[in-house]
């Protein structure tokens, strides 16, 4: 790990002032588990890192009549203690859950789980975001079995947040906050395709810190999350999907699917919106949905697999908001 | 007086051996006050860092490390890979810094300027075809007519079977911390050689044997991967040469560690079998390739086929693959769990061609084994533990839903004969015993294990005796590999302790008024045989020795076991898994491993043993590989990350059966450390096909593999 000057603000607005304008002047330290792992991988070599756990304001979830206020360094364990959470967006609940590491749960934020950078192992081992070599795709002609089946590329990588497909669904809202003031984004446009290694999977500038997460109210929205993952201890899921359904007694008003480590995003399945849209929610209609949600996959040479596997987290995350209460 | 009768006491009169002891270092070891070689921290303790090559296959043309020199904190630089030198994977040690912090020494081998000519890599070896000119060809095996008992068989079964390279994963990583001190070396290795490995780093540094001095109180985890020095523990020594002597600490990080301090040799085979209807293999035919690295390497054609021996008419040939790639090491029961994997699915696939049992078919073809009768009693076992009647199916005939329950069977064998051990017992006047050998612990419980056999002989308690192991100053006894350590150190031990009881008879029997033949050493007592009433207590007894303490050896020969201990083991293991055929997740439910094993010193450290095992094999089946990259000679999950190790929910329940009975246990001690890591791989691997239809032809069992099979792809 390259030396780095170390500051831990007590307050939003110095931690702001202690950012810096380029990418690699200074990184934002919450929980740790992901960043301090870039550090001692030499992936990233910040020149200051900016503690934010002694923030108060970034700490704490409120339900307030415009739904959930998720706090950016609230753990990953407060979101599970969480009552609000647990009964009314399982789906968040699921997601967080499916972090199966009691260390990191106690450690990771919210705020950390979303701007955690991509776990692609070539990335890792520093050939890049694009992972390119000599201008080719080491994904593309590599080792590519947990990479992209969404997205079609430069980026194959897929994005590693576990929150994040659950908020795309849920339709929350991100606060970013900078020195000259705050914006707000959907879950959605937080997430990027970067077509450089020079840019970012996410949308978040150098100068800005992630400071809360805004979550619709849950009334009359089913949601789950189903996770498909090859160990049940600690490992990265191999794909998942996150469903909001809002009801109209027991057919589907409106959909939002979103499948996650899939694609560089999480990857929202609008066809298989549409075909959900004035049904009722059966097996044979989750199927189909299901297929829908993967229609337009196109996976590299060894991971035709998650195709499968995303269909199937579909119908699963379905089946489960059916069967769960609105 | 006659040399002492060493047998072991019979079954009933033993008081300790054979008792479920708990480790005696447990409390130690839990709350952290047992030292291992990485908490080892000296005063004015350097560390160091290793600079290690990005190639897989590269010439070093120059090393600079003016600018590693230079940076504050830098108290020595030493090359490993001169100008010159032909790298042969990536990850092989090029250059290693010592500094006052961990993180100053990692900043300053950056600073090293490496100038590589890159040299053709090739990293692959399980498509054998594509290996060309990598292929090294180890000869055929015949034996009998394979071609002409093809012709008569009535059925022919074919397939092909895979087991990838995989990694050893200590818990503690490779690496010691090491000072000189004058002339000498005071090492502290993390190892699973005591006795042995400070003649091997004197060797490399060029100074007496004599002069180097081992520490091991304890250690995280070797499998057959920690017995020398090697680079890093040369160079970690002469870092501190070159730093006025201070010590060093140079442990491999986690990436280092998997590269090039471990890795068993991969197994595939296309194998075809003859048979008779009934199942009675009748021919045997295999083509196996893999690889150990730049060597070439896998299983030996010798090893096929497995535990079926005497098959009796066999064609087997053997392809080594050259791959640059870090060298593989012996992992617990070398090739065995490969070779049993091939066997063992080649027979069950078999059974299922002629739509038999393959509980018949494996009972069967028992008769060409070295020990049917042992391992069909094994088999039955199993099978009952399991539930096989309740719960087998033919295969694929798991009922409706798209979750699918099957079983499966595996094999194996080993010798563990107790290695060569000398053992040093000393009974001071004050009644305290101290019993030392130069062995390891590498948390079996082999500090366990000699304190029993001490209690057992001197009529002690297990707490009465101090055993003192990790240091080169002991006796010597062997390397802990190849299950050995059990049987060696308990000889000795034995031995040992009943020499020293000999002198004290000796010194007592005249105040007893009888001959020392006619003592015995019960319940902390020396007693006249047969009349208790005439006794001394054990401090009683001591004090009588006056000022000198009793200092007495015992040594195993492996050549001469006498009666102590012998070798040849077999065990069985069924699994019990669930597949979710949508995806591809396997699910262990149980596995249950039934093991002979001779005399069973403690049932409870034997069980762990096995249960440890087992764990591994799990492992093996459904989680571990390395993952080579072909553009960029890397091995792409050399961390915790993806590379996969089971966590406790993915293991399920694991049944333990120590096959012990008095023939066994007439058999003496044998080792338990590596038989019952070689069937589970194969028993996962068939109660998949089982429960899906199909064979998974490669493990581990992942999801894409085992959806590519369901969908009749290769994965």
């Amino acid at each position: 790990m390259q030396a780095f000057e170390y500051a831990s603000p007590t307050t939003l607005k110095e931690a702001l002032a202690l950012l810096g304008e380029r990418w690699g002047e200074a990184d934002v330290l919450a929980g740790g588990t992901d960043l301090l792992s870039l550090m001692k991988d030499y992936v990233h070599t910040p020149k200051r890192v900016v503690n934010i756990k002694g923030i108060a304001e970034l700490g704490g979830i409120r339900k307030t009549a415009a739904g959930l206020r998720i706090g950016a360094t609230v753990t990953l364990d407060e979101l599970l203690s969480n009552p609000t959470v647990r009964t009314e967006y399982p789906s968040l609940w699921a997601a967080a859950e499916g972090v199966t590491s009691p260390q990191i749960r106690n450690m990771g934020t919210v705020g950390g789980d979303l701007c955690q950078r991509p776990r692609c192992w070539y990335f890792r081992l520093g050939y890049g975001l694009l992972a390119q070599k000599d201008g080719r795709s080491l994904v593309v002609n590599g080792e590519n079995k947990y990479h992209a089946i969404f997205g079609g590329g430069p980026a194959y990588f897929v994005s590693a947040s576990s929150l994040g497909p659950a908020l795309v669904a849920l339709g929350a809202r991100i606060k970013l906050a900078s020195a000259s003031g705050t914006r707000e984004l959907s879950a959605a446009e937080f997430f990027v395709i970067p077509k450089s290694d020079s840019e970012r999977e996410i949308a978040l500038r150098p100068n800005e810190i992630l400071t809360e997460v805004l979550v619709p109210p849950a009334a009359g929205v089913r949601n789950a999350t189903y996770e498909v993952r090859h160990k049940e201890a600690l490992d990265w899921p191999l794909a998942t999907a996150s469903v909001a359904l809002r009801m109209k007694g027991t057919t589907v008003e409106s959909a939002r699917v979103v499948m996650g480590h899939v694609a560089p995003i999480p990857w929202q399945a609008k066809e298989a919106e549409q075909f959900l849209a004035g049904k009722a929610v059966t097996e044979e209609v989750a199927e189909q949905a299901g297929k829908a949600a993967v229609a337009g996959a196109k996976p590299l040479s060894q991971n035709a697999y998650k195709v499968r596997l995303a269909q199937v987290a579909v119908k699963r995350a379905l089946l489960a908001a059916a069967r769960g209460k609105a | 007086m006659p040399e002492p009768n060493y047998s072991w006491p019979p079954r009933e009169k033993r008081r300790v051996i054979g008792k479920r002891v708990s480790r005696i270092d447990g409390p130690a070891k839990a709350s952290g006050r047992g030292k291992y070689g990485s908490d080892i921290h000296q005063p004015g303790l350097l560390f160091a860092a290793l600079l290690t090559c990005p190639h897989a296959h590269a010439r070093v043309r120059s090393v600079d490390t003016k600018e590693a020199q230079a940076l504050k904190g830098v108290t020595a630089v030493e090359v490993i890979s001169g100008p010159g030198t032909e790298i042969q994977w990536a990850g092989t040690e090029v250059a290693a810094v010592a500094a006052v912090t961990e993180e100053i020494a990692r900043d300053a081998v950056r600073r090293i300027k490496v100038d590589y000519e890159i040299l053709p890599h090739a990293v692959k070896e399980d498509d054998l075809k594509a290996a060309g000119a990598r292929s090294k060809p180890a000869g055929e095996v015949l034996v009998g007519d394979p071609d002409d008992a093809f012709k008569k068989a009535d059925v022919i079964s074919e397939g092909e079977y895979g087991i990838p390279v995989l990694q050893h994963c200590c818990l503690e990583s490779h690496g010691q911390v090491v000072m000189w001190k004058g002339d000498s070396v005071e090492y502290w290795p993390s190892t699973q050689n005591v006795s042995g490995i400070g003649g091997d780093l004197a060797r490399s540094l060029e100074v007496p044997a004599a002069n180097v001095h081992v520490h091991q109180d304890h250690m995280g985890g070797g499998f057959g991967s920690k017995f020398s020095a090697d680079r890093w523990g040369v160079v970690a020594a002469k870092l501190s040469r070159a730093s006025g002597g201070r010590p060093v600490k140079l442990f491999l990080d986690r990436r280092t560690e998997l590269e090039i301090a471990g890795g068993r040799p991969s197994g595939f085979a296309r194998i075809k079998l003859g048979a008779r209807k009934d199942g009675a293999i009748l021919a045997w035919e295999s083509h196996s390739w893999g690889t150990s690295g730049v060597g070439g390497g896998g299983v030996a054609a010798t090893q096929l086929p497995y535990v079926f021996t005497n098959i009796p008419n066999r064609r087997v040939n053997h392809t080594g693959v050259i791959t640059h790639t870090g060298p593989a090491r012996a992992w617990r029961a070398p090739n065995h769990p490969q070779a049993s994997f091939l066997t063992c699915c080649a027979i069950e696939d078999l059974a299922a061609r002629l739509n038999l049992d393959p509980l018949e078919v494996f009972d069967k073809n028992f008769q060409y084994t070295a020990r049917p009768e042992v391992y069909r009693a094994q088999l039955r076992k199993a099978a009952e533990l399991i539930e096989w009647k309740k719960l087998w199916h033919p295969r694929g005939q798991s009922g409706p839903g798209p979750v699918k329950r099957g079983l499966g069977i595996g094999v194996a064998t080993w010798g563990g004969l107790g290695h060569a051990s000398d053992c040093r017992t000393t009974i001071h006047p004050d009644g305290s015993v101290e019993v030392e050998l130069g062995s390891q612990d590498l948390g079996t419980g082999t500090r366990t294990v000699i304190a029993m056999v001490a209690a057992e002989t001197l009529g002690l308690q297990v707490n009465q005796i101090q055993v003192k192991i990790g240091d080169n100053r002991y006796p010597p006894s062997g390397g802990s590999g190849g299950s050995t350590t059990v049987g060696g150190v308990s000889a000795s031990t034995r031995k040992s302790t009943m020499n020293a009881l000999q002198k004290l008879f000796e010194a007592v029997a005249p105040g007893l008024g009888v001959p020392p033949d006619q003592l015995e050493a019960v319940d902390g007592k020396i007693q006249v045989k047969g009349n208790p009433a005439k006794s001394l207590t054990w401090k009683a007894a001591c004090q009588k020795l006056g000022v000198k303490p009793i200092v007495e050896m015992g040594q195993n020969n492996p050549k001469n076991p006498m009666g102590l201990i012998s070798q040849g083991v077999g065990g069985i293991q069924i699994a019990d898994v669930s597949v979710d055929t949508e995806t591809g997740v396997v699910k262990l439910n149980r596995l249950v491993a039934v093991q002979d094993c001779g005399l069973i010193i403690n049932p409870k450290t034997a069980e762990s043993q096995v249960y440890g095992a087992c764990i591994m094999a799990i492992c093996g089946a459904l989680f571990e590989e390395r993952i080579m990259c072909q553009q960029t000679g890397r091995f792409l999950n050399a961390d915790m990350e993806f590379y996969k190790l089971a966590g406790i929910d993915d293991i399920g329940e694991i049944i333990v059966h120590l096959d012990i009975t008095p023939e066994h246990d007439a058999r003496g001690v044998i080792g338990l450390g590596e038989p019952p890591v070689i069937p589970g791989i194969a028993a996962i691997a068939n109660a998949v096909a089982n429960a899906i239809g199909v064979r998974v032809p490669r493990v581990p069992l992942t999801p894409d593999r085992v959806l590519a099979a369901l969908e009749g792809r290769r994965a």
